[in-house]
């Protein structure tokens, strides 16, 4: 009787959270070039206190990642983008 | 070798309109007289900075593109750091892909210029 209990627990998968697949936008859209002077585009990449999200949360590959941080600094350096902030989102 | 350049710079509020146009215009004719071939300018106008410089919460935003020698920057970043009336400035070496990515932006906004015309 326990036998068959045990076999039955089987038949419907067990709950495992199916992890979604991350992945590097900029790959995928063959976006070259990250515009700096698109404020709001960068604020994709940016948490609520204006610091650069990392990669393991947004998805980014090393290559364009490097890209992001450099044209949030630039953004950042002509004001278009805060060095600090609260409550940003 | 000429390279392409790209120069923000924020220009304080307290200028008036004709200081303004005044200030954009020498910088017009310092990068003509330093060989420098202008490509696309942009008026970005008043904007609210995202944090105060030099006390300010405005400033008047101008951008210039432009073919130039190398040697040239200096000189051009020279004159704007002992401008006052200049809050700010970034200058930009661009790569192909961001001449490639400004040629787009401007035959798009072109595009739909020639559009509302329509």
């Amino acid at each position: 009787m326990a036998q068959q209990n045990s076999d039955i627990k089987y038949l419907t998968p067990i709950a495992v959270d199916v992890k979604k697949k991350k992945y590097c936008r900029f790959k995928k859209a063959g976006i070259k070039f990250i515009d700096y002077k698109d404020a709001d585009f960068l604020m994709k990449f940016i948490n609520e206190q204006g610091k650069i999200l990392p990669r393991r949360i947004t998805g980014t590959s090393t290559k364009y990642q490097k890209k992001v941080a450099q044209a949030i600094k630039r953004a950042r350096h002509i004001s278009l983008l805060p060095y600090v902030a609260d409550l940003l989102k | 070798m000429l390279n392409q350049y790209e120069t923000v710079f924020i220009l304080t509020p307290v200028l008036s309109e004709d200081q303004m146009k005044e200030t954009v215009k020498k910088y017009q004719d310092f990068l003509r007289q330093n060989g420098a071939e202008i490509v696309h300018e942009e008026k970005w106008g008043m904007r609210k900075l995202a944090y105060p410089i030099q006390k300010k919460s405005t400033g008047f935003y101008h951008l210039y593109e432009y073919r130039a020698e190398g040697d040239s920057i200096a000189k051009i970043e020279l004159a704007l750091k002992r401008d006052e009336r200049v809050m700010r400035f970034l200058t930009v070496k661009l790569d192909k892909h961001a001449i490639a990515y400004n040629e787009k932006k401007r035959a798009k906004a072109k595009e739909t210029e020639t559009r509302e015309e329509n």
